[in-house]
């Protein structure tokens, strides 16, 4: 996966000058955030369930390499090819195989995170195989070259009228109508044919039942039932970490997902399928355990909980950072708080030391979350590391000049004296609107307060003095 | 690819546990959540037809000896005359003046062509709306209720369960041993990518029609 091409605070500044965007934004989340907070009150256990979803995954990470073992033996006895791969280059290469194998050109693809996060369309397109995205956000993506901002709806940037411009310009030239319904329609109309012709379908997969191998995909459309069911051979690429241990963990993953992610009681379609069924779907599974990264987040004791991410989305939509900056701000795959943790630990912070800043520290992220992340928690564990990796010196240098100020008083009352002389020229109406450079970057996002007139040191040791 | 990428991948999981817990000192799993819900059977029927309702789909509860009829009025209002049926749909719940077209591997183009499809199915769950298909002899392929525009589902009343662990268990005991594909269906397909207002009917079938059988008594 790549990592951003510039830091959060200059991707953030160009996104907030979108004022469509931000407006968007605003709506989609506010409209997720009400319907899910009413769905998950209607659950008097939800916090048990949490605690079960949490735990479980949990349980799942401790002994990984025994349930992969499990996964990969229940997957072979039921008829499916399993292949690892240890990076995304691996992974395509068996997508393009089998694709090649059957003299497939096209895949049909149902949305799936891991498969962006390894550019998988990219890497096929080098190889004359076209992978077409079958979910309707992704297709109007696809069909634009543009790419997602939510992970959840992904197109949340786009509006109706775009939309239809858009597919008047490509799938469906007689469209005049850009009612939601008309517009699925022609989306309906032009992948049906294209699902009845696949030869080769490629997935994710939300859940891996190590006990069964029992694969989980959860959806809304229908066209992850068509990519999983009508073409002959699939591919479902599922990364090592969205394990669960037994059938029955699904009781708590399927309560969780659905009421955190879209806030409905339960989503349209779940297809659950174990390896090949006789004359029933497709004939010829692979499916490929996917690393790229993730034994290198589960090495750190603290940010391995990252990997116990269900992808809902509730942490983008309570997120006040992400609710104004979208999606595209992260430069990365998975945005949101939970991007600002998983994506640093996947491709190494060195490569996103901006990411763990992109939040406020303000926790909703951690309330929402369905397998209770503590992402403030690993976010402050990352800043740490961020600094020690590519900190700078003269700030290292300051940080060492304050602390041995602040070890003793009588310099802590001389800096402030002197503070107060220095500052004078750059007090407007009691506060300071800009500090000169390189303390600027403080002050270009909020204004500072000078520094007071009287500490409260002084008023206190003015107050014992003052006779009763 | 090949199984040095296996053993890699199994050794940085290793490597990675290092020194943590090992699986038997972990806690055990929390699971202090409900796992039945123990409202009187009657109001879970009723909450089940409620649920299904939210998701815009049709549910209708009907006398065993009136399905036949239900359904013919059903497909009647729909303009649907060529109906797929799973190789076993009971006897008593065919109905009459429609072309039903049973299920012995019809390709997924010849089912295009029909206007829908009538199942069964294996489970059903009040809390959420959902009724489960496990490819059984009286539900049929995955294919089947999934490419017509319109899928008739029949659910007995005592296949109604409360929450979703019950559907859960009762799901891994039908498919016990069988690998038999399960697919969970609430609602008619749907869509809220375009400006977050709901479409139903994507690719899924766009109509769902839930009829209840009132068991006699």
């Amino acid at each position: 996966m790549r990592g951003p091409d510039e830091t959060f605070p200059q991707a953030a500044a160009r996104e907030l000058g979108d004022a469509q965007l931000r407006a968007n934004l605003g709506n989609a989340t506010a409209t997720i955030r009400d319907k899910r907070a009413r769905v998950v009150d209607e659950l008097p256990d939800w916090e048990q369930l949490r605690d079960a979803g949490s735990a479980i995954k949990a349980e799942v990470m401790a002994d990984l390499d025994g349930y992969l073992l499990q996964f990969e033996q229940a997957l072979r006895a039921a008829g499916a090819t399993v292949h690892w791969a240890r990076d995304g280059a691996e992974a395509c290469a068996v997508v393009a195989q089998v694709a090649r194998a059957h003299n497939a050109t096209e895949v049909v693809k149902v949305k799936s995170l891991t498969t962006d996060e390894i550019e998988l369309n990219a890497t096929l397109a080098q190889q004359g195989i076209h992978a077409l995205e079958t979910d309707f956000a992704e297709l109007i993506l696809q069909l634009d070259g543009d790419w997602s901002s939510h992970i959840l709806v992904p197109a949340i940037h786009r509006n109706r009228t775009e939309i239809r411009d858009l597919f008047k310009r490509t799938i469906a030239p007689e469209i005049a109508s850009d009612e939601p319904a008309v517009l699925a329609e022609a989306a309906r109309l032009y992948l049906r044919e294209r699902f009845l012709d696949a030869k080769v379908g490629v997935s994710g997969a939300n859940f891996g039942v190590a006990e069964t191998g029992t694969l989980c995909v959860v959806e809304s459309e229908g066209n992850g039932r068509m990519c999983t069911t009508l073409p002959p051979v699939l591919v479902s690429i599922i990364g090592i970490e969205k394990l669960v241990p037994t059938f029955a963990d699904l009781e708590v993953f399927l309560q969780l997902l659905p009421r955190s992610s879209t806030g409905e009681r339960m989503n349209p379609y779940t297809s659950l399928w174990t390896g090949v069924t006789d004359a029933d779907g497709p004939q010829e599974l692979h499916v490929v355990l996917l690393d790229n990264g993730r034994t290198r987040v589960l090495k750190d004791e603290i940010g391995r909980q990252a990997l116990h991410c269900i992808r809902c989305s509730a942490c983008l939509n309570v997120c006040p950072v992400y609710s104004r900056t979208g999606g595209h701000a992260y430069g990365s795959v998975y945005p949101g708080p939970i991007g600002a943790i998983l994506t640093p630990q996947l491709i190494g912070i060195e490569n996103a030391p901006t990411l763990p800043f992109a939040s406020s520290l303000c926790g909703a992220c951690y309330d929402a979350c369905p397998v209770k992340i503590d992402i403030p928690r690993v976010l402050l564990h990352l800043r740490e590391q961020a600094v020690l990796a590519t900190g700078k010196r003269s700030e290292r240098a300051a940080m060492r000049a304050l602390a041995w100020v602040f070890a003793s008083a009588g310099r802590l009352r001389l800096a402030q004296r002197l503070a107060r002389i220095a500052q004078r020229p750059l007090v407007r109406s009691g506060v300071i609107h800009r500090l000169p450079p390189p303390l600027s970057g403080w002050t270009d996002t909020r204004d500072m307060r000078p520094v007071a007139a009287h500490g409260f040191v002084e008023q206190a040791s003015a107050e014992r003095e003052r006779p009763e | 690819m090949n199984s040095s990428s296996r053993d890699e991948i199994l050794a940085r999981v290793r490597a990675a546990k290092g020194a943590t817990r090992t699986p038997d000192q972990h806690p055990p799993t929390p699971r202090d959540y409900r796992h039945s819900d123990t409202r009187p059977h009657d109001e879970l029927v009723a909450l089940f037809c409620e649920r299904v309702g939210d998701y815009r789909a049709e549910v209708q509860r009907v006398a065993a000896d009136q399905l036949p009829d239900t359904i013919a009025a059903v497909a009647a209002r729909h303009h649907a005359r060529r109906l797929a049926i799973p190789w076993q749909l009971p006897d008593d719940w065919q109905p009459h003046g429609l072309e039903l077209i049973p299920d012995d591997t019809l390709t997924a183009r010849a089912l295009d062509g029909c206007d829908g499809v009538i199942t069964g199915c294996s489970s059903a769950v009040a809390e959420t709306g959902t009724i489960a298909l496990t490819a059984a002899p009286h539900e049929g392929r995955r294919v089947l209720s999934l490419v017509p525009d319109l899928h008739i589902c029949i659910v007995h009343s005592q296949q109604i369960v409360g929450s979703v662990p019950e559907a859960i268990t009762q799901l891994a005991v039908i498919t016990q041993g069988e690998r038999r594909p399960i697919t969970l269906i609430s609602g008619p397909s749907a869509t809220s990518d375009i400006e977050l207002q709901r479409v139903e009917g994507v690719h899924g079938p766009r109509k769902l029609v839930v009829l209840v059988i009132e068991e006699p008594g």
